[in-house]
């Protein structure tokens, strides 16, 4: 049946309207009948009997809506928690991969495919229960320690309506690609031995804490669970970009620069791997952010368009940037912007409507493209894949911002009808935002800096000077990426 | 006998093997090399990261020729493979003592 838009329903209407009226008078002339009729059953023996079988029909129903609701909300966090997985693998591996120069290639996807396995198996044994058990203010507790009571009940402190196995699953995704992230700094320098103890040093010491204090009921920056100072950390601002960036920046001044750098060029060796890298990254924050409302629900929705309108502003800025600088637009460019803007809308997703997206996004390109092209030369540091640049950067604007655009309308997370961010009226928030960016930043910065000195103490960090000029893949692992003439 | 060594722009390299061919060249070697003489290379910027790019993709011909046949070979290859610009490549002339051919040991032109 042809039949487009409003004259389809507009035609529905009218023949709905006729149908109205022809049976009106019917049902008016059948009412006395129709309402006698039940009085005398009511009033016979069957008393207890229709009204008990109506409720059982109506806890039924409800059982079903409930059983549906959570079939549905089920499917959308597995596929969410596959997505976000695929940020790391291949995602953050291909982008990072063709950052760098070809004789480190594989070295750097190791090691996010290194995090994928060994952060999954931590995390079944303690590193769940560290995030979200218990109630502490800082950490979580071995209440959930290899991941006992996680089953197919929902946790209702967290998500209601899914099972906590899944819920588990899905934030374990999001324990990979944060110490992922911080190999961008510390890329075709640092040992593989070193790397890996550090990350899953990092991710007891830092990552967890962090994650509860934001996240975890009775956090103290929580701000749906009883947080000292509600910060606003929809899918991961503070407790992935900001962490991981800090602690990058830590990282690649306790590491020191490339042997070369800056003088030797060290251009990326395939642009085309971070092309396909990016893009897989955009397609996998729709997971990690519409995900993170934790529900196939409207605020899922929300949060995937505010996600897609930064990614795309943010390329556009940093492009214009570049355009203006230099006279060109570049793939690498553009890439790195998108992904800057979807940093920075990470905590703001479920909170902003898709106008303050744009926004957040646009500054986010730009101020990224700044830290990266010029705060980076000024103090020299060799931030080799821009970790902080872009992570670090991006995830504080981010927090701020998200203070600034939050509105009640969107989420309603202190109540219905009470003001969230400042275009609420509530100023408040932003100083809640600076107060957990704030805490974040000294949290990741220390606790990096104490992890590197044990780490450089038992395994050594950087690899001796000729093997940085030979490349890591043959000596940290024994293999090239191209073997062409083979 | 002479060995022509011609360093030509990668972008006229079909032109010039076609045109040796037409003029009866039944043998050379090409390898891809990369250098600059006078041609300025480019600059390449990666996140606000200049390279200058100065050594450029060129491609190398040899072959070593009897004596006839040496200046229709240099004529052919300067019509061919000139642009005019900056950038065109070199030929170089030297002469060769002696060549073999492995296959069965033969001598001098022959093995050419």
């Amino acid at each position: 049946m042809k039949c487009v838009g409003w004259k389809c329903s507009f035609s529905f209407i009218l023949v709905l309207g006729a149908l109205l009226l022809t049976v009106a008078p019917l049902l008016a002339q059948q009412t006395p009948a129709s309402s006698a009729a039940p009085l005398t059953i009511v009033a016979s023996a069957a008393t207890s009997e229709i009204p008990r079988a109506v409720n059982e029909k109506l806890a039924q129903l409800d059982k079903d809506v409930k059983a549906a609701q959570s079939s549905a909300d089920n499917a959308w966090m597995l596929v969410s928690a596959a997505l976000v997985l695929m940020m790391t693998g291949p995602g953050l591996a291909l982008f990072y991969g063709g950052l760098v120069r070809r004789k480190n290639t594989l070295a750097i996807m190791m090691q996010s495919f290194a995090l994928m396995a060994l952060i999954t198996v931590m995390w079944a044994l303690v590193g769940y229960s560290l995030c979200f058990g218990g109630d502490g203010h800082f950490i979580g507790s071995f209440e959930h320690a290899f991941l006992r009571g996680v089953g197919a009940d929902p946790n209702p402190d967290y998500a209601g309506t899914i099972p906590q196995l899944t819920f588990m699953v899905y934030q374990l995704m999001f324990a990979i690609i944060t110490p992922a992230l911080i190999t961008g700094a510390t890329a075709e320098r640092m040992k593989f031995s070193g790397t890996v103890l550090f990350l899953a040093l990092w991710f007891l010491a830092v990552y967890a804490p962090l994650a509860h204090m934001v996240w975890g009921k009775g956090g103290f920056l929580n701000a749906s669970l009883g947080g000292k100072f509600p910060t606003l950390d929809f899918a991961g601002g503070t407790v992935v970009h900001i962490s991981s960036g800090v602690s990058a920046l830590v990282c690649a001044l306790y590491l020191g620069k490339r042997t070369g750098y800056p003088k030797q060029p060290m251009p990326p060796h395939s642009l085309v791997l971070s092309f396909i890298g990016a893009c897989l990254l955009w397609v996998g924050w729709f997971g990690f952010n519409a995900g993170s409302a934790l529900a196939s629900n409207s605020l899922a929705t929300s949060a995937f368009v505010a996600t897609h309108f930064a990614a795309a502003a943010a390329a556009l800025s940093w492009s214009a940037a570049e355009w203006f600088k230099n006279g060109r637009a570049s793939a690498l460019g553009a890439i790195s912007g998108a992904v800057a803007g979807l940093v920075a809308i990470t905590p703001a997703a479920g909170f902003v409507g898709p106008m303050p997206a744009l926004a957040i996004g646009l500054i986010a390109g730009v101020v990224c493209y700044w830290m990266v092209t010029k705060v980076k030369a000024i103090f020299g540091y060799d931030d080799a894949l821009d970790a902080f640049g872009v992570h670090g950067a991006g995830g504080t604007i981010g927090a701020l911002l998200t203070g600034v655009f939050a509105q009640q309308v969107i989420n309603p997370i202190f109540g219905a009808g009470k003001a969230v961010g400042a275009l609420d009226g509530h100023w408040g928030q932003v100083g809640n935002q600076l107060m957990g960016v704030l805490i974040a930043w000294v949290f990741a910065l220390v606790g990096t800096l104490v992890l590197l000195k044990i780490v450089d103490l038992l395994t050594g960090i950087r690899v001796p000077e000729e093997h940085e000029i030979e490349g890591l893949d043959i000596t940290q692992h024994g293999e090239e990426a191209y073997n062409l003439e083979s | 006998m002479m060995k022509i060594e011609a360093i030509i722009q990668p972008s006229r390299f079909e032109s010039v093997k076609d045109a040796l061919r037409e003029i009866g060249i039944e043998g050379m070697t090409v390898t891809e090399v990369r250098g600059h003489g006078r041609q300025k290379g480019h600059t390449e910027v990666y996140r606000g990261r200049e390279y200058t790019v100065d050594l450029l993709p060129k491609i190398k011909l040899e072959m070593v020729l009897p004596d006839a046949l040496v200046n229709r070979v240099v004529d052919t290859i300067l019509k061919t493979a000139k642009t005019g610009k900056i950038g065109d490549g070199k030929i170089f002339l030297s002469r060769v003592e002696e060549a073999i051919r492995i296959r069965n040991e033969e001598r001098g032109e022959n093995a050419l």
